[in-house]
């Protein structure tokens, strides 16, 4: 950093110098705040700008009880129903101390499909103060030569009440780009929540 | 984004439009260096510390955790009093994975031993580091939301550590403190003794 504004940090109004090469820092695209909507949806902004897009879910609170927090892909047309092919694990712990698990979600992952990822398969829970906070990332939704990976891992407030943790990874299984990523639920609504979309330059 | 200078996207040179609440930074907010302390702690509107509303997500990366005794645990708990007393009940699963320096074994598995049901103990974090000159364990716990009062606190972690047997484990743990009341202070802390060194540093994610 260097020229007549070297101090970026924390700056938040006025003029501040571009970082060389946009190289290092996330930068905040897009924040979204959920209000009894039926999907949340990040349909600009994702291009070859950035090789990694990072979405950050905080307090997601659902309407309906036992319910799927999902994720989707666009590629190219106006439908959230890129091909995918991903693993799926969960873990969890009850608040009454009497289940615990650690397991492969069979029912959870995608092959070669088009529907919806869930980010914990067993389901959510809608009572007042539940809530689920996680993130997601994407790699590199501009290629026109690859596959497009995705990692993502969600902490939830599972039904019945536990502690869940969701981990999903996977692929886009297009060459075309990825240029728009939903969230919604398997059933109902997301009534409260922030979904923030972030990009990360490398060069 | 507006005013006179609206596009900022991929503007690698010049000057740019301050991005709205200075969005996409980790500001660094305070950093604690441990040299055999008992707990090292971060409680909101002390020595410089944030801990409030002012951020939807706080990072916490500890690293190079070296403990005092042998197979002791990282572990953290939060307050909801301004630091007064650490006790907020938590729920939450843990599961670990290790591989053995010489090859010898691998597991994956839930750990019951670990995780935490309605109760107020410290949850462990980073799994049994060795008191070895080389062994410490580092890791990254975030916490979402700690002043909202609507919603419990939820938490993620992920660690590495070194253990005495020459095992590395790798953990990962998630959460939520079960309260609706703002958490305002967080203590970190071994299980047995003290913390010999390290660095625990706390961000604030716009």
């Amino acid at each position: 950093m260097s020229g007549i504004i070297s101090q970026n940090v924390g700056r938040t109004s006025g003029l501040v110098k571009a970082a060389a090469a946009g190289g290092g820092a996330w930068t905040l695209i897009e924040t979204i705040t959920a209000s009894s909507d039926s999907t949340i949806e990040f349909d600009s902004g994702i291009d070859s700008t950035y090789p990694i897009y990072l979405f950050k879910i905080i307090n997601l609170h659902v309407s309906s009880n036992n319910t799927k927090p999902q994720v989707n892909f666009r590629d190219g047309s106006t439908a959230y129903d890129a091909t995918k092919t991903t693993t799926h694990y969960s873990c969890s712990h009850n608040e009454a101390d009497n289940q615990t698990w650690l397991q492969y979600e069979t029912g959870g992952d995608l092959a070669e499909s088009t529907g919806d990822q869930a980010f914990f398969y067993q389901n959510v829970s809608n009572v007042d103060d539940a809530a689920s906070s996680g993130e997601l990332f994407l790699f590199s939704p501009s290629s026109t030569t690859f596959v497009k990976h995705f990692i993502g891992r969600l902490a939830v407030v599972a039904n019945p009440v536990a502690s869940g943790q969701g981990y999903i990874g996977g692929y886009c299984n297009t060459t075309a780009a990825i240029d728009g990523v939903q969230f919604k639920m398997n059933s109902g609504n997301i009534d409260a929540g922030t979904f923030k979309m972030y990009g990360l330059g490398d060069s | 984004m507006s005013g006179i200078i609206a596009q900022n996207v991929g503007r690698h040179g010049g000057l740019i439009k301050a991005p709205e609440a200075g969005g996409g930074a980790w500001t660094l907010i305070k950093t604690l260096t441990a040299s055999a302390d008992s707990d090292l702690s971060f409680v909101d509107g002390t020595d410089d510390v944030v801990l409030d509303s002012t951020y939807k997500e706080y990072v916490f990366k500890f690293i190079n955790i070296h403990p005092s005794v042998d197979e002791a645990h990282l572990t953290f708990q939060a307050s909801t009093d301004g630091g007064s007393n650490y006790d907020t009940t938590l729920t939450s699963s843990y599961v670990l994975s290790y591989h053995a320096e010489n090859d010898s074994e691998t597991s994956l598995a839930y750990q019951a031993g670990h995780d935490q049901a309605q109760t107020t103990n410290f949850q462990n974090i980073l799994h049994g580091t060795g008191t070895g000159n080389d062994e410490a364990g580092s890791g990254i716990l975030h916490l979402f939301d700690p002043g909202n009062t609507t919603f419990v606190k939820s938490f993620i972690h992920r660690a590495s550590t070194l253990n005495t047997a020459d095992y590395n484990y790798q953990n990962f743990a998630a959460g939520y403190f079960n309260t609706t009341s703002a958490v305002d202070a967080i203590q970190f802390k071994m299980s047995s003794g003290n913390i010999d060194a390290g660095t625990i540093s706390l961000y604030g994610i716009t």
